[in-house]
């Protein structure tokens, strides 16, 4: 077992991802599937919110997916500009219509979850704000992809565009804070005192804890799965351009 | 760079277009939120703040492409970029010019359109400092946006959808500040928290603006 960097060989990847992709795609379907089941018809109705709660299943992993991927898109980013490798801004441009994707479903989600317990579909909540803050930059960050031909030079304006970006989301993040105060729980699936047991009141009981544990192993485990199909295809597109440009100077 | 700022600001000053556009469509958009949400005077009171600053960042998104797209379609910004000058230096100008000829007047014609809306009296100052603090951060982060699209044609949507998210701390804390001035309220935090932004984009901004332009002209 060499480097990481070795896996920047496109070669090298392609048959690596062959190698695992569908491991990584069946273990993804099973934990999703028996995350979802498990949730669904196996734990008992919450005492207040009765089986709405059960949307939790989906709310929490989307979101958590949601700014992960951002996340995982910027360190993409920022390996690119630094090391030059295209799989790395390619992976990254794979990435981000599956952040689109979940940054949607956190929204839907909440939504149809918010109507029966806070009255409203939406509310300007900062959490809610920030999460349509930041599907504003999925957008235009896969925008920028589109308009921009050469593809070298896309993926340089696309990685700064992360950065900057990623900076402007903090920031956006916090002013919202400031500006609204906030309808949406705050974080109660881990935190210190769960664990040691000082404020179990807070935290989300066992009952609900392990199948949601379980989607959200699934969801990261689908968001690799097609990260990985993702950024090999687009390779292959790339190698194709490159073999028709070839086949028209021959 | 004295020189490239000179030139920028007589060229906006006698091209036509570009100086009063700015103003007029604030204008418009103030004159036009009367006939949308009804004439009561209690409601402009109460969103004044709140319009007149969406008003002058919709008029200075509205002038962003301006900056750098005549540059780079007849030549002007390669040859900017070959003289010694860093393009640091080049991409501050640029948004220095852009500020004073659009958020300048956005500043010195708000406190007019304020009385349009009923602003209250004592809103005018802070609503004056809010633009003033604020519309720099404005300038500084629209130039980034115009360095990124500038090789893009017809990029001006695609400049808007880039901007807008970026724009967003800023009119927060701007219109935060104006609005508890015209409600009499304490305005340190937002105040600072604006000053904040505007020294930050000023500071670290004008390195990814030229950045991105190095990469757009290579």
């Amino acid at each position: 077992m060499g480097s990481i960097w070795e896996y920047a060989n496109p070669v090298k990847f392609s048959q690596t991802v062959s190698r695992f992709l569908t491991p990584v795609a069946v273990l993804a379907a099973i934990t999703t599937v028996v995350g979802l089941v498990w949730g669904f018809f196996f734990t008992p109705d919450d005492y207040r919110q009765g089986s709405t709660v059960k949307i939790i299943y989906l709310h929490v992993p989307s979101a958590l997916m949601a700014i992960n991927i951002w996340f995982m898109m910027l360190v993409t980013s920022l390996i690119w500009l630094v090391r030059r490798h295209h799989v790395s801004a390619l992976a990254a441009k794979a990435a981000a219509p599956v952040g689109v994707v979940m940054t949607l479903i956190a929204l839907w989600t909440g939504a149809v979850w918010g109507q029966p317990m806070w009255g409203t579909w939406w509310a300007w909540d900062p959490r809610l704000t920030s999460f349509l803050i930041l599907f504003l930059f999925y957008l235009g960050y896969i925008a920028l992809w589109e308009a921009i031909d050469d593809p070298d030079t896309a993926a340089d304006l696309t990685a700064v565009l992360c950065i900057v970006g990623s900076v402007f989301a903090v920031l956006s993040r916090y002013a919202v804070n400031f500006w609204n105060q906030g309808l949406h729980q705050g974080a109660s699936i881990m935190r210190a005192g769960a664990v040691t047991g000082a404020d179990t009141e807070e935290k989300v009981s066992n009952v609900f804890f392990y199948p949601l544990m379980m989607c959200i192993i699934g969801f990261v485990l689908f968001f690799i799965a097609l990260v990985l199909l993702r950024t090999r295809t687009e390779i292959h597109k790339r190698r194709t351009r490159a073999l028709l440009a070839r086949e028209r100077m021959a | 760079m004295k020189a490239l700022l000179v030139r920028d600001l007589k060229l906006a000053f006698r091209a036509g277009g570009g100086f009063g556009l700015g103003i007029a469509f604030f204008l418009i958009v103030v004159i036009l939120v009367p006939f949308s949400v009804g004439p009561e005077s209690g409601l402009l009171t109460k969103i004044a703040p709140g319009v007149l600053w969406l008003g002058a960042l919709l008029a200075c998104l509205l002038s962003l492409d301006r900056i750098l797209a005549l540059d780079w379609e007849d030549g002007t910004l390669d040859l900017v970029a070959t003289s010694p000058l860093p393009l640091e230096g080049v991409v501050s100008v640029k948004a220095l010019a852009h500020w004073l000829t659009t958020g300048v007047p956005l500043v010195v014609a708000a406190p007019v359109f304020g009385v349009l809306l009923n602003l209250p009296p004592q809103g005018f100052l802070w609503l004056v400092v809010s633009l003033a603090v604020g519309t720099p951060a404005l300038s500084v982060i629209g130039t980034f946006g115009a360095a990124l699209t500038v090789g893009i044609k017809r990029g001006g949507l695609l400049l808007s959808l880039l901007i807008l998210p970026l724009y967003v701390p800023t009119l927060i804390f701007g219109a935060e500040l104006a609005r508890r001035g015209a409600e009499g309220q304490d305005i340190t935090t937002p105040l600072l928290m604006l000053a904040g932004i505007t020294f930050g984009v000023i500071a670290l901004l004008p390195f990814a603006s030229a950045l991105v332009l190095r990469m757009n002209l290579r």
